[in-house]
């Protein structure tokens, strides 16, 4: 029988099974979820939650779906966050430190507490990439910050009213549109194909009887 | 973390890696292929099926749980639902906020119409976000469309429809460009070159990603490109059943408020189903993959209306699901993992294969190491084999983990999971449904104005997909049922709207399903405790 422990969901004691995760833990209690439930995987950042381990003074922020229960942990899930995002035209803005300035001006109010950085479910320095978007680094704050899942732990500790993830998501945006190095290949091709310059090849292989076609495949050379 | 027996196996790994390292595994034949799907992949287990009775698939095999949804009964029966009060009115109702529906809805705005799109939970909260391992696109110069059909159509058992696949093949390296102008963040070289890998059964380098983050690259992006234009997003709002005019013709839709069970109707002149897969359902007992809404919904309501279903009957299960810790098990351990080196093993630390053959053959062949040939490693919920993942970074150097598969090393390591320096144990995971609503090239389902998109579709894979397909066809499909729709609403005379062909399904399937029938569409799985 496998050891069970107490944990806290809003305050409530439930006593769950060790080896469950906090999300696994709520649905043992008996929560069917709605909100706070997402791709169970770690990527969509809709589990973002927070707890405190009982005679402990330390906050920690997670998501449930990846973090295992432990003994006296006070859970409160955080579903929804008010996060601030600014609408733009990803066509007009240019990748300039102003465009900063005007979409998300409270990032120079940043105290350098570095509570989103402590709080972040995916241990990003979240306070680090939000310095480079100060600077109009946007490359460094892409790369930074690009394992964010967006949950909104970090904006729910800033001082400053950051939304933090929204930041990082323009820096990728214009890293990725402006300032990454263009694929000739890919631009080549994509002329090529608009020209009608494969339109044949395909055909050919299209109408070939299936004995044919299957023969092809199968003797295929693979690229090392 | 892991148990001394696992250890014990680990050792046997250890010992024959030195060996395993540049050794040429040979590809299977395609008799050998041929014999190990019949022998042990899940599509032939006859008791898992059952035959349809009603709509218009009536006598073909589906999955026994995809049955019982599909013949279901009506969340709307014995429900009041006035037709006359329109809660929403628009030219474009998307039904599905993953990529596929943002694709479309990005799309169907370009196009200049009035598009609205409505989610059962958050946009965002789709497989879509979870691809880890990349999109495919021939757009190297070795490459081309011809050669990516050729790959896509043999890995799919040579049933795609030929006019879909095309299209995929040929749309995917403008596809690639539209996702980079948003702002998308491929693996690049410094000069521009796309980073491109294998996957499973391609036979050139096509497989563009952004780390082990691919999908989330990507749905984020869309994301925010459907907020930045304005398109309304219904979130935590299913679609519960699709209404049509007097004509016959699509004309919305009959929507739930998922926290308030509030019902409100949608009119639309045109509607496009992208509500995703069916992990959730859990065919033949099997962990998922799949975000907490891949429950088939958009399949229920079209058939229903009427729709057809194309090659309902064949599942994908993904060869590397985790098998360890528990806290884990199901969820993806990405195809790049194997295309970056690292080969699968058994417990006596044989590689029993070459890695890269196609998902369904390798699924299959891990199921025969742990069953027939008795080379799994036990685990506390089944059996697993190694994914040998200390490989990559001898092959590719260190470092390679940490730079291409970041994701996988955050979700082991959580578990005090090395991967870097220990293998991690794998089995077959439910991760894609190969079939879905049957479409012409336009996008559209044999029911006039009623467009389908994304892993809802059938027939653009045929009987098996290759990794980076999907995430490649949600973006083509959608963009174009997006385009498609836009263009069609603009035609589109709606009559009296009507839901009476809800109640004559109903009135078959009563008379034609035995037994107690449940409500369907599920909407969302139940994990709650049962012994309470």
């Amino acid at each position: 029988m496998e050891k069970n422990v107490d944990i806290f969901l809003y305050g409530k004691k439930y006593s769950v099974p060790e080896s469950l995760t906090i999300m696994g833990a709520m649905e043992y209690a008996g929560y069917r979820l709605v909100r706070g439930c997402g791709c169970r995987n770690g990527f969509c950042g809709a589990c973002a939650t927070i707890y405190r381990i009982k005679g402990k003074q330390e906050l920690h922020a997670c998501l449930a779906c990846q973090t295992q229960v432990q003994e006296g942990m006070y859970i409160a899930t955080l579903p929804f966050f008010p996060l601030v995002k600014q609408v733009y035209d990803i066509n007009k803005i240019k990748p300039e430190q102003q465009i900063m300035m005007q979409l998300y001006p409270e990032i120079y109010a940043c105290v350098g507490c570095n509570a989103c950085t402590k709080a972040c479910t995916q241990g990003l320095n979240v306070m680090q990439y939000i310095a480079y978007a100060q600077r109009g680094d946007f490359k460094k704050c892409a790369e930074e910050s690009f394992d964010c899942v967006m949950c909104g732990v970090c904006s729910s500790r800033c001082p400053a009213g950051i939304s933090h993830p929204q930041v990082a998501l323009l820096a990728r945006r214009l890293n990725g549109k402006y300032l990454e190095p263009k694929s000739e290949h890919l631009l080549e091709r994509v002329k090529e194909i608009a020209e009608g310059g494969y339109d044949k090849l395909i055909e050919d292989i299209m109408n070939k009887p299936l004995d044919e076609i299957k023969e092809l495949y199968n003797t295929r050379e693979i690229e090392k | 973390m892991y148990t001394p027996e696992m250890l014990e196996s680990i050792k046997k790994v250890e010992a024959t890696r030195g060996e395993r390292i540049g050794a040429n595994l040979r590809r299977m034949t395609a008799d050998e292929k041929d014999a190990v799907l019949k022998a042990f992949h899940p599509d032939y287990k006859e008791s898992a099926f059952t035959t349809l009775k009603v709509g218009a698939n009536k006598g073909e095999k589906v999955p026994l749980e995809l049955e019982a949804t599909l013949e279901g009964k009506s969340r709307i029966l014995g429900k009041k639902i006035n037709l006359d009060k329109i809660d929403y009115d628009v030219d474009v109702l998307v039904i599905g906020g993953g990529g596929a529906g943002s694709s479309a809805a990005i799309e169907a705005n370009e196009g200049g119409a009035n598009v609205m799109m409505v989610t059962k939970l958050r946009i965002g909260d789709a497989n879509t976000m979870m691809a880890e391992g990349g999109i495919q696109a021939a757009d190297k110069p070795n490459d081309s469309p011809a050669q990516h059909y050729l790959d896509a159509f043999g890995g799919g058992h040579f049933a795609a429809k030929p006019e879909l696949l095309r299209k995929l093949v040929m749309d995917g390296p403008e596809c690639i460009e539209w996702l980079n102008e948003l702002g998308v963040e491929f693996d690049k070289a410094p000069d521009g070159t796309m980073i491109t890998t294998h996957g499973g059964g391609t036979s050139r380098k096509r497989m563009h990603a952004a780390k082990d983050y691919s999908g989330a690259e990507i749905m984020r992006t869309l994301r925010d490109e459907v907020l930045n234009r304005g398109i309304p997003v219904v979130d935590f709002t299913s679609a519960i059943e699709l209404i049509k005019d007097d004509e016959g013709k699509i004309a919305g839709a009959v929507l739930l408020n998922m926290e308030t069970n509030e019902i409100l109707i949608a009119r639309a002149k045109t509607v496009i189903i992208a509500t995703g897969g069916a992990g959730r359902m859990h065919y033949q007992g099997f962990p998922t993959s799949n975000h907490y809404g891949a429950t088939a919904d958009g399949l229920v309501l079209a058939y229903r209306a009427g729709a057809k279903l194309l090659y309902q009957d064949t599942l994908q299960y993904h060869p590397t699901g985790a098998a360890f810790p528990s806290q884990i098990f199901g969820a993806l351990v990405t195809e790049k993992v194997r295309s970056l080196g690292a080969q699968l093993v058994n417990s006596e630390g044989e590689a029993f294969m070459n890695p890269l053959e196609t998902r369904d053959v390798s699924a299959s062949s891990i199921i025969r190491e742990c069953t027939e040939r008795g080379k799994g490693v036990k685990t506390s919920q089944g059996e697993g084999v190694w994914l040998d993942t200390p490989m990559i970074d001898i092959i590719g150097g260190e470092g390679t983990i940490e730079k291409r598969i970041p994701a996988m090393m955050r979700m082991f390591g959580k578990y005090g999971i090395d991967i870097r320096k220990q293998p991690i144990l794998v089995y077959p995971t439910l991760h894609y449904q190969n079939g879905g609503i049957d479409i012409t090239v336009d996008g559209m389902s044999c029911i006039p104005n009623l467009y389908v998109a994304g892993e809802a579709v059938g027939g653009i894979h045929g009987r098996n997909r290759l990794m980076g397909n999907s995430l490649l066809d949600v973006v083509v499909f959608g963009r174009n049922a997006g385009q498609h729709a836009a263009e069609k609403c603009k035609t589109v005379k709606l009559g009296k709207l009507t839901l009476k062909h809800v109640e004559e399904f109903e009135k078959e399937a009563a008379k034609a399903v035995p037994g107690e029938r449940k409500i369907s569409p599920i909407l969302l799985p139940d994990y709650t405790r049962k012994d309470m």
